[in-house]
Order: structure tokens, then C-alpha cells, then sequence
């Protein structure tokens, strides 16, 4: 602020404010919707909220959508349960890779270095057939594991903490060793318990990415039982020939917008700071 | 950088990196090595035989005259998506900077897109541009131009552009306003003294010093139109219609698991990972620029 100038202040109030409008629109529209019958949406395309908010998000959860759909609370729990088995692996695996990385001198220590590196050049997107060949020929499609671990492996995150590692005084580790604790100990008295504000900023993005991860679980699961719900919406959109029924297929997208929104908005310290840190 | 105090001991450093070293290997390094040996095979219709090929994959896919068309796709969508983004960010960055009342109420709302996955975004504008129950397709009627993005391939591209852009800028927000408050007042203030007026301001100082990020964001952007915006295209238009929307990575996709064209599909993993390392470097050869900066 570097002048006084009331016009110029409602400007940018308005700018902003136009800025949010755009971007709540669709999610406001898709709240709308979801509350009204099938009927309504195709008829009145109704700007404000009906009354059958209950009747259809009790029902995707409970049923799911048409025939052959898992219940919506199925997929919610598939999408929880990957979500989190990929944050907290990705973090164990490069929490541990990075303290190795950082407080030890050994061997082809660079070449692993390196080798960790590459996988920043090559996400699931560009190796899906070799990739999907691999998990099939170890018998774990359909299954937790498939579907988590091809995706656990992460530089970014093994870069962040080793950033973080290189700015904790050597005084700690002196100290420590001086007071007879060998590198575990120090690992878990000292740099896991500094390491939180990084862990707790890792996990919101990590979760994000875990929750909505698309191909990789579009690839692995065929059973129905192990859909996501990010890629079971896929398999909902309306095509054409029988009546769409728009307001639940809304209300199954509200179901996979709100626990990763909740968590960006709830957590949205830890999230900023964990999105712009690595890169600086 | 390195530690000045290290720890010394013969297995643990091993055994504490295996568990990341085992599943880049397997899951990582092995697939590529396995795309970049495919790449060079070709299989009989029957998949009973396979022979060494050299390069003639490559020379088919550039031959491919809808291979080249997902090359003209992909790159209209990436630049379309990015400047859309960036620009409709850095505006938003530049009016939240200043403002001070209710600042934190709108970057609530501008960073909560970040979130939705790219395939839900996808289909919450479709709802919008639906032609029977979309809202906006209902307007544009209303205004006299008909909205049917299942036959009108330019409407289709327009809608997943709109769909990738809505969810980025959220991102491009966050590191613009980060980027903005970093630069020093006092350089601002000096230049108001002088009597430079906002427009000036903020072409003559702000933008310039934003460059590392905006140049930063551009990159990341392309990344992520060229590869994130997968299940936006596979919810909403599945590459149609007639190919219109059919992206790099749509195309790999739909060739290799419908199609089963193995060595094509090899030859475009292998042309993408090209993509993919030279952004990469691009990057950080930028970043590393940055830290002397």
C-alpha cells in the first residue's frame, strides 16, 4: 500500500471478488444441483438449493450410482485408505533416504543420490505399460499394495528434507554422539522431532496427491469393489441415452471435492508453506 | 553442501535408503529401461514373434499423421491453459498483495481449487457447458450461438482448457503473492516518490522482478497441462470429438491399453520422458540460477 486512494482499494475488492465468483461458480452450481430431483435438473436448471439433499447423498453413499457402481462410502474409504498409505509411505521411505543421504559418508552414495533423482523425469503418465506389466506380473492388481506403492517413490520429497537436514546445526549431531547415541537414536530423538512442521506440510500436499491420482487406479483395479471414487465419477458422467441423473452424479462429485478441500482450507498453513518451500 | 559431522557405520546407511533405492529401481527405472527396449521391437499381429526394429517405430509415429495432430493438440492446450492460468493468477496475486481487509477470507477461496482432483474439475464444467442442462451452454443459446461441444471439436478443446486453467491458477496464485512479498517495499516506495504511477510500477519494477517465478510457473504449467490433465480428458471427452481433444498422453494411453500397439506406444513413452527430462532441465538450470541470483 503505497498510496491513499479509495477507488483504486474498490477496484482491486472488486477484482478480487470477481476472481472468487469464478472460481466458486462451478462448485456452487454442482452444490445446487445435487440437492433436487433428476427431474428439476434437467427441467428448471435451478439456481438455488431444493430439498433432496439428504435423499441423494444417503443414497449414492448407500447404493451407488446404477447398476454395477460400488456405494459411493465404498469408494470414499478406497480413496482414504490410498491417500493416506501413500502420504505416510512416501514420507517414512524418504525421511529415512534423506537422513541416509545426508549423515552418512558410503559407497556409491552419489549414484543412489541420482538414481532417486530420476524419478522426477519420469512420472506414471510417461511408464504406464511397462509399469502396469510389472504390478500385474507380482500379482498385485485389485490391491492396496498395486495400487500405493508404483506411486511412493518421490524425489521432491526426499529433496525437501534432505534441504531441511543440511540447515539443523551440526552442534545437534556433535552433541549427540558425544552423549553416546548412535545414529538411530539421534534420528528419533532429535531430527524426527525438528522434522514436523516439514512432515505435517509434506502430508497435506501428499494426501492431495494420493486422493486424486486418476490413471494409476483407472490402470490396476478392475473389481468394483476397489474403485476410487476420483475415478469411479468417470464411469458416472452421463453419456446419453438413459435419463441422466445429474443430481446424484453432483453429489458424488461434492463426496470427492470435500475431504482434500477441507484439508487444503483446515491445514492451509502447512499446505502453503509445504507447496513454495522446495522450491526455493 | 555436506555435513561437517557424519555418522559412521557400515550397513545402515543401506539398509535406511533400500526401501526408496528398491522401489525406484523396480518400479521406476526398470518400466523405463523396459519402454526405451520396446521402443526398438516390433511384435507380429499375434504377438508370437518379436524383432528388432532400430528406429522404424519412430519413424512411424512421426509418419503418423494423428500422432503429429495430438503434437498440435497437446501444444495449443498447454499454451492456452498456462497463459490463461498465469495471466488470471498474476492479476489476482498483484490486487491481493495490496489489499489488507478480507485478504485472508479471498486467498481461502482462490487456493481451495488446488485441491479438486483434475477429473472432477473436468466434470464440473461439463455440467456447466452441458447443451441440455449447462447453465453457460443456456446462456450462449440465449446470446445466439449454439454450444455443442460433443460435435464441435474447438468447443471441446475450449471447455478442458477453461476446466485445466480453473484448477491451476490456484497454484500460479500462491507463488505470485509468495514472489510479491518478497520484493522490498522501499523499492516501490522509491519509485512512488519519483512519481511512477501504479501502471509503471508495476511494469517497470514488479514485473521484471517476478520473471524467475513467472518463468518458473511456465514451465511447471506445461508440465502439468502435458501430463496432470489426463483424467480431465478421459472423464469429459475421452479425446473427442474426432480427436480434437486428444493430448500426448491421452494418445499413449489410448493406443497401448485399447489399441495394444506395444512398440508404438513404447516410442511415445520414450519421446514423452524426452519431454519430461528436458523440462526438467530446463528448470533446474533456472533454479540453480536463481540461488547465485
Amino acid at each position: 500500500m503505497v498510496e491513499r486512494r479509495p477507488a483504486w482499494t474498490a477496484t482491486k475488492h472488486g477484482v478480487l471478488a470477481l476472481g472468487v465468483l469464478v472460481v466458486a461458480f462451478p462448485v456452487y452450481m454442482t452444490l445446487v444441483a445435487s440437492t433436487h430431483t433428476a427431474q428439476t435438473v434437467m427441467g428448471r436448471l435451478p439456481l438455488w438449493f431444493g430439498a433432496q439433499l439428504v435423499d441423494n447423498y444417503a443414497h449414492v453413499l448407500r447404493v451407488g450410482m446404477g447398476s454395477g457402481s460400488a456405494p459411493i462410502g465404498r469408494m470414499m474409504l478406497n480413496s482414504l485408505v490410498m491417500a493416506i498409505a501413500i502420504a505416510v509411505g512416501k514420507i517414512a521411505i524418504c525421511i529415512l533416504s534423506a537422513f541416509a543421504i545426508v549423515y552418512f559418508r558410503f559407497p556409491l552414495r552419489m549414484t543412489c543420490f541420482w538414481t532417486i533423482f530420476l524419478t522426477l523425469m519420469l512420472p506414471v503418465e510417461v511408464r504406464i505399460m511397462p509399469t502396469f506389466k510389472i504390478v500385474a506380473d507380482l500379482g498385485l492388481l485389485n490391491s492396496f499394495l498395486g495400487l500405493t506403492i508404483p506411486l511412493i517413490a518421490s524425489a521432491t520429497a526426499t529433496f525437501l528434507f534432505r534441504q531441511f537436514f543440511l540447515t539443523v546445526p551440526d552442534e545437534l549431531a556433535e552433541a549427540a554422539r558425544i552423549d553416546g547415541a548412535g545414529p538411530l537414536r539421534f534420528f528419533g530423538y532429535i531430527l524426527l522431532p525438528l522434522s514436523r512442521t516439514s512432515i505435517a506440510a509434506l502430508f497435506v500436499i501428499l494426501f492431495i496427491f494420493g486422493w486424486n491420482q486418476y490413471l494409476w487406479p483407472l490402470l490396476t483395479t478392475t473389481d468394483e469393489g476397489m474403485y476410487t471414487i476420483v475415478m469411479g465419477i468417470q464411469r458416472m458422467v452421463p453419456t446419453g441415452d438413459a435419463i441422466p441423473e445429474w443430481n446424484r452424479v453432483m453429489a458424488v462429485v461434492v463426496l470427492a471435492m470435500l475431504p482434500p478441500v477441507a484439508v487444503v482450507v483446515l491445514m492451509q498453513r502447512w499446505f502453503i508453506k509445504g507447496l513454495i518451500e522446495p522450491e526455493k | 553442501m555436506h555435513k561437517r559431522v557424519v555418522f559412521r557405520h557400515r550397513l545402515l546407511p543401506y539398509l535406511l535408503i533400500a526401501p526408496q533405492l528398491v522401489i525406484t529401481l523396480v518400479f521406476f527405472v526398470w518400466p523405463a529401461g523396459q519402454a526405451l527396449f520396446q521402443s526398438v521391437l516390433l511384435q507380429d499381429a499375434f504377438g508370437l514373434t518379436t524383432r528388432f526394429v532400430g528406429t522404424e517405430n519412430f519413424q512411424r509415429l512421426f509418419a503418423d499423421a494423428t500422432y503429429l495432430h495430438s503434437f498440435r493438440v497437446t501444444a495449443v492446450f498447454a499454451a492456452a491453459t498456462a497463459g490463461l492460468a498465469i495471466a488470471a493468477a498474476l492479476l489476482l496475486a498483484v490486487m491481493a498483495d495490496e489489499v489488507i481487509k478480507g485478504a485472508a477470507g479471498y486467498k481461502t477461496f482462490l487456493v481451495a481449487p488446488y485441491a479438486v482432483a483434475p477429473a472432477v474439475a473436468g466434470v464440473l464444467w461439463l455440467f456447466l457447458f452441458n447443451p441440455t442442462v449447462g447453465i453457460l451452454a443456456y446462456l450462449l443459446r440465449g446470446a445466439g450461438y449454439t454450444w455443442n461441444h460433443y460435435l464441435n471439436g474447438g468447443q471441446a478443446l475450449f471447455m478442458v482448457i477453461i476446466a485445466a486453467a480453473w484448477k491451476q491458477i490456484s497454484y500460479n496464485f500462491l507463488f505470485f503473492l509468495a514472489g510479491l512479498q518478497a520484493i522490498p517495499r522501499a523499492m516501490i516506495e522509491a519509485a512512488a516518490i519519483d512519481g511512477a504511477g501504479a501502471g509503471q510500477r508495476f511494469w517497470r519494477i514488479v514485473f521484471p522482478l517476478l520473471s524467475p517465478t513467472t518463468f518458473f510457473l511456465v514451465v511447471v504449467n506445461v508440465v502439468y497441462t502435458f501430463f496432470d490433465t489426463f483424467g480431465i480428458i478421459h472423464a469429459v471427452t475421452a479425446g473427442g470429438p474426432a480427436k480434437a481433444t486428444e493430448t500426448l498422453v491421452y494418445k499413449l494411453f489410448n493406443d497401448g491399453f485399447i489399441g495394444l500397439d506395444f512398440g508404438g506406444s513404447a516410442a511415445q513413452s520414450v519421446v514423452l520422458m524426452a519431454i519430461v527430462i528436458g523440462l526438467t532441465v530446463v528448470q533446474f538450470r533456472y533454479l540453480e540460477r536463481r540461488v547465485h541470483y
